[in-house]
């Protein structure tokens, strides 16, 4: 192979592969890993072999056999890596409140007693009961799916059969279906708001265009969360809104703006705007200005020649906006979080959660994939929607 | 071609090392994390100033809101970027049982005798007592609640109430609301009835409650006027006191109190520097300076011993404080955390 | 004339009623842009029937107007009236006007046959006379097997006649085009040109037509209006504004033409003597309220001029003659293009017969014009 042909054939190659790279590093992988994190339930497993040799021995009904005890006991004194049993006991004890301080005991006793058989019962009466050991054994699998049945309201019995969680211990899919009503509100207000604003920005001319374009694309610049702080100044109860409307006389009492489901939308609605205004104001860009006045010089009322006419033609721009507010608006943390109550935190919020403070990755990263997988339904159903209006037309 | 390979090879190789060297030599500083508000600065003033100032070498200073994840997520993102941060109990032990902290060495430090016996930990050295505890505008309020039966009673204290997000602490006071004794507050609480019991009765409150997550919020509600009555770190009403000549009150009785701990994450760059910091901050006369500045208990009982009453009477380990105040259970929390979580969660969002 | 009264409703289907002689008539029109004045004061009446083409070069204010009669700009003062109403507050969508754009404005996302029913369904027309008014007029332009097509999939001739269809399709009382030819190449150009016109005999139709291209204008119209800086130069029949320019203006811009400077020296009875600057002393027809000693312009059209070899006056000439140098001659096809150069370096196109001998360049050379073939032209 000559030196020339090789660097034709793949230089184009050679352009795209820090793009190819960046992408599978910081895009596929991580995706990739919060799949393999939702799904794997090795904590357990890779610490007792040995448990797990002779666990299907034991019917899972009553006090477990003494030959699971001792291999359990085995097992743990093998285990070394402090993090690795500190993980494998995070686990257990999220399947089985109580498993931190018997696990600790457990382990003070296996250290202090190096060789020779432990009567476990006699350490700690818990380690009679069969829901502990079910606990283990239940475990000792490398997969599960008990993150991704949680993430929305199930799980398995004893049995294994799957059934709804009780609804006092989690509201995941509740929280799903807030999270898209809100992201559906506030891009249905976008819309509502920004189509006559980009309307408003193709009209205008000169320094008002400019002034208009400005309005949109400075608070772009803004970084969320100083967006975010200033609508929680004017929204609070003694706020720049309430203060204002109060000296006017126009309300008596503070409005509730704050801490509820109308300031999320409104401050969510302000974030997203510009998200919404740019894609209809570019395609609004492309429609011939002569149409309009046709349509009137065809008959046609101002308003009718808007649904005949400009409203077909930019409804491309409208779903690109709507796609792109209410896919971002999914993942709203900070705005709800700061501006919202305790009945409009969003997903986002309960993924921090299990992430930062239960400590609960698993959780966190089953939230996320069935976020992700519900995503892509939605925008599958667009795409379908969008390809078949596109053919009618 | 093979020489083109190779030179650009090379030259990767050499970016990458001198990235390493970069990174090598660009040592980060000791890095101290505490819980932000007057209790920091005052740690910053009494511990971390001087002792930079003895060692001869600057630090950083950050400050947290807790959060076990937290703390795991940067132990298993490598060696972190945190030296010494200041846990609270659940977090020290669930830490200490995951091997996510460095054992200490209580001979370096040297001050074991000195301390309440609580406060010496395998793996952290006590920071300062704490208490959550009721507290009300004494300007507002002239004859205040005097428990939680109070708190929970929103005609005979009209206004809204404000609490610490979270499980923990809030079903105890429910419970204590609803007429439960100090005493068998966690027998209660360990059954399925009482945890049922606790929520029942945050149901009655839940419309009037304010959540707040950093200690600062719930004296500016107060101070605002958002609500009437607050669960407070004792630190920060005697703080706004001070700064904002406010007449805060705090109710002693059947407040909740916990010591904070100081850790040495696992691994970390600083971990000499760590503990020296440790023991500076461990030294009597060192712990006798905070409670001049934030009215938070010492765990060393000589520094203790020195601080002048019209002060101590403002500190959780004051003994009157101490009578009818009830310690946090940890291992209950330990055990129980995550289940009581997510159902408070669940709860929460509903 | 006789003015409906002011604020009696405009109707939308009414054709003519009598009122008026005139279908259109603008009475004082001016509109401005800030300080900018783009059509100052205007009068125009446009009869029923008639095709009265805008003419000017862009900037004119024939667009401009053309908007103003569609409803698409307001007049700043005077009244526009159709059919004796007065439409200055008409919304445009009320004023029964079929518009033929520049480029077409059809809607993009609706078939041919969809654009061309549009107009009759915001008449809440029912479908089944839509179905066959539609075929009728894509029939008569031609176009009535591709009704189902979408514009982008039409030539540009194509969609210009579905545009003509759906401005016709309606029977609007006036039809306004805006240079609707001018992205046609030239060929078809020249037969949209003749199909409108017939169009236009065949239908009665009553057309106002903005166009840049004097020959357009020429071609199609039964009257020219000649537009310059927002008044109008002249207005008159194709042969008037070509033949008796009225100003210097209208002169140059149509067609092509000698102007020649010079002094009337003396005014008889049907016609006048002017001294040119150079001294060629020439004899032209008629005397226009001309005085002597007054400084005029001579429009002396290229075709109108015949050459002869013979240098020198020469009484055998008919008419006027000027000695003259050949300095350039090209062969243009259809005729030959002659560049001379006379006394006081006054230089003169000539167009002659494509049959006719080429002078040879510096030939001595004898330009001849009966005065009845110039025009004068006050300067």
């Amino acid at each position: 192979m000559s030196g020339k042909s090789f660097l034709q054939k793949s230089g184009p190659l050679l352009l795209v592969a820090p793009l190819f790279l960046f992408i599978c590093l910081f895009f596929i992988w991580p995706l990739g890993s919060v799949l393999t994190q939702s799904v794997s339930d090795n904590a357990v497993a890779r610490l007792l072999p040995e448990t797990a040799k002779v666990a299907s021995s034991w019917d899972g009904q009553s006090a477990p056999a003494e030959g699971l005890q001792a291999a359990f006991v085995t097992d743990l004194r093998a285990a070394t890596d402090e993090q690795a049993v500190g993980d494998m006991v995070r686990r257990l004890n999220s399947a089985q409140s109580g498993f931190r301080t018997l696990m600790s005991k457990t382990l003070k006793a296996v250290q202090d007693k190096p060789e020779g058989p432990i009567d476990l019962v006699a350490l700690d009466r818990k380690w009679s009961q069969p829901q502990y050991w079910k606990a283990i054994t239940d475990a000792l699998s490398p997969t599960t799916d008990r993150y991704l049945l949680a993430a929305v309201d199930l799980m398995r019995n004893d049995a294994g059969e799957i059934i709804s969680q009780p609804p006092k211990q989690t509201i995941n899919v509740a929280i799903f279906g807030r999270t898209f009503w809100i992201s559906a509100t506030v891009t249905i207000f976008c819309v509502l708001l920004g189509y006559p604003y980009a309307l408003l920005i193709t009209v205008a001319t000169g320094w008002k265009k400019q002034a208009l374009l400005a309005a949109v694309l400075l608070p772009l610049w803004t970084s969320l969360l100083v967006r975010t702080a200033a609508w929680f100044i004017l929204l609070q109860e003694q706020g720049l809104i309430n203060s204002a409307l109060m000296d006017l006389n126009i309300i008596a009492d503070p409005l509730a703006l704050i801490f509820n489901r109308t300031g999320v939308i409104i401050a969510m609605t302000h974030v997203s705007l510009p998200m919404m205004v740019l894609p209809i104001y570019s395609v609004l860009l492309t429609i011939p200005k002569n149409l309009m006045p046709a349509a009137a010089s065809l008959g046609a009322h101002p308003l009718r020649a808007f649904v005949r006419v400009l409203l077909p033609l930019s409804f491309g721009g409208i779903a690109a906006g709507s796609l792109l507010v209410f896919m971002s608006a999914i993942g709203y943390y900070i705005t709800p979080a700061l501006i919202g109550g305790a009945g409009d935190q969003m997903i986002s919020s309960f993924i921090a959660f299990h992430a930062q403070n239960s400590g609960n990755w698993g959780m966190a990263s089953a939230l996320g994939i069935v976020l992700l997988v519900v995503t892509i339904i939605l925008y599958a159903v667009y795409e379908r929607l969008a390809t078949q209006r596109e053919r009618s037309a | 071609m093979k020489n083109l390979f190779k030179t650009a090879a090379f030259g990767m190789f050499a970016l990458a090392s001198t990235a390493l060297v970069a990174g090598q030599a660009n040592a980060r500083d000791l890095t101290i994390v505490g819980w932000g508000g007057v209790a920091q600065a005052a740690q910053s003033d009494v511990y971390f100033k001087p002792f930079s100032q003895k060692s001869g070498k600057p630090f950083l200073e950050e400050s947290w809101d807790g959060g076990y994840g937290v703390l795991q997520a940067k132990m298993k993102a490598g060696s972190p970027n945190w030296d010494v941060v200041q846990v609270e109990a659940e977090e020290l032990a669930l830490g200490c049982a995951d091997g996510l902290y460095e054992k200490l060495d209580w001979d370096k430090i040297g001050v074991k005798d000195e301390f309440l016996p609580e406060a010496v930990n395998e793996c952290g050295a006590g920071v300062y007592y704490w208490s959550l505890a009721m507290g009300y505008d004494g300007d507002k309020l002239n004859d205040g609640p005097k428990n939680w039966v109070d708190f929970w009673d929103t005609t005979k204290f009209p206004g809204k109430r404000s609490l610490r997000k979270g499980a923990k602490y809030n079903l105890e006071f429910a419970l204590l609301a609803d007429g439960v004794k100090p005493a068998e507050l966690y027998d209660v609480l360990s059954t399925d009835e009482g945890v049922d019991r606790a929520f029942k009765k945050l149901d009655e409150l839940k419309p009037n409650i304010v959540w707040w997550e950093a200690g600062a919020q719930p004296v500016q509600y107060l101070a605002s006027g958002e609500v009437s009555i607050a669960a407070v770190y004792n630190g920060r009403v005697t703080g706004i006191n001070k700064a904002e000549g406010k007449n805060f009150k705090l109710v002693w009785p059947e407040s909740m109190y916990a010591i904070d701990s100081w850790v040495i994450l696992k691994g970390a760059e600083n971990k000499d520097a760590a503990l020296d910091f440790i023991a500076f901050a461990s030294q009597a006369e060192n712990q006798a300076k905070l409670p001049l500045k934030v009215d938070y208990g010492m765990p060393n009982k000589k520094a203790a011993a020195t601080i002048p009453p019209e002060i101590d009477a403002n500190l959780p380990t004051y003994p009157d404080n101490l009578k009818q105040a009830i310690p946090l259970n940890v291992d209950f929390w330990i055990d129980n955390s995550e289940a009581l979580t997510a159902r408070f969660n669940a709860w929460l969002a509903q | 004339m006789q003015v409906r009264p002011i604020g009696q409703p405009y109707p939308a289907t009414e054709k003519g009623n009598g009122v008026a002689e005139f279908r259109i008539r603008f009475d004082g029109v001016s509109k401005y842009y800030g300080q900018q004045c783009v059509v100052d004061k205007l009068r125009l009446d446009i009869e029923k029937g008639e095709f009265v083409s805008l003419l000017g070069p862009s900037g004119s204010g024939k667009t401009t107007l053309l908007m103003m009669l569609a409803g698409f700009e307001t007049a700043t003062e005077g009244q526009i009236l159709v059919d004796g109403y007065r439409v200055n507050d008409v919304p445009s969508h009320k004023r029964d006007m079929g518009v033929v754009f520049q480029n077409y404005a059809l809607f993009p996302h609706m078939s041919v046959g969809a654009n061309v029913a549009f107009p009759l369904q915001m008449r809440g027309i029912s479908k089944a006379e839509i179905a066959g008014r539609v075929k009728t007029a894509l029939d008569m332009v031609q176009l009535g097997a591709l009704s189902e097509r979408k514009p982008s999939q039409l030539s540009g001739g194509q969609q210009q006649r579905v545009a003509l269809a759906r401005a016709l399709v309606f029977e609007p009382r006036v039809v306004l085009m805006d240079e609707p030819l001018g992205a046609l190449d030239k060929n078809l150009r020249e037969q949209m040109q003749l199909d409108i016109r017939a169009l236009h005999q065949r239908l009665g139709l009553t057309i106002v037509f903005v166009t840049h291209d004097q020959g357009e204008a020429l071609t199609m119209s039964d009257r020219i209006a000649v537009f310059n800086k927002g008044k109008i130069e002249q207005i008159g029949t194709p042969r008037q504004v070509y033949d008796e320019p009225a100003t210097r203006f209208v002169a140059e811009f149509i067609g092509e033409t000698n102007l020649i400077a010079g002094t009337v020296e003396v005014v008889e009875a049907t016609s006048v003597t002017i001294r040119m600057n150079g001294g060629n002393i020439v004899r032209v027809a008629g005397t226009d309220g001309l005085a002597a000693g007054q400084a005029v312009s001579v429009s002396l059209r290229p075709e109108r001029l015949s050459l002869t070899q013979v240098s020198g006056t020469d009484a055998s000439l008919p008419g006027n003659t000027i000695s003259a140098t050949v300095t350039d001659c090209v062969y243009q096809g259809d005729h030959l293009r002659v560049q001379l150069t006379g006394a006081g370096d006054a230089s003169y196109i000539v167009r002659l017969d494509r049959r006719s001998a080429e002078p040879q360049r510096g030939a001595q050379v004898t330009a001849f014009f009966s005065p009845e073939d110039c025009k004068v032209i006050a300067s």
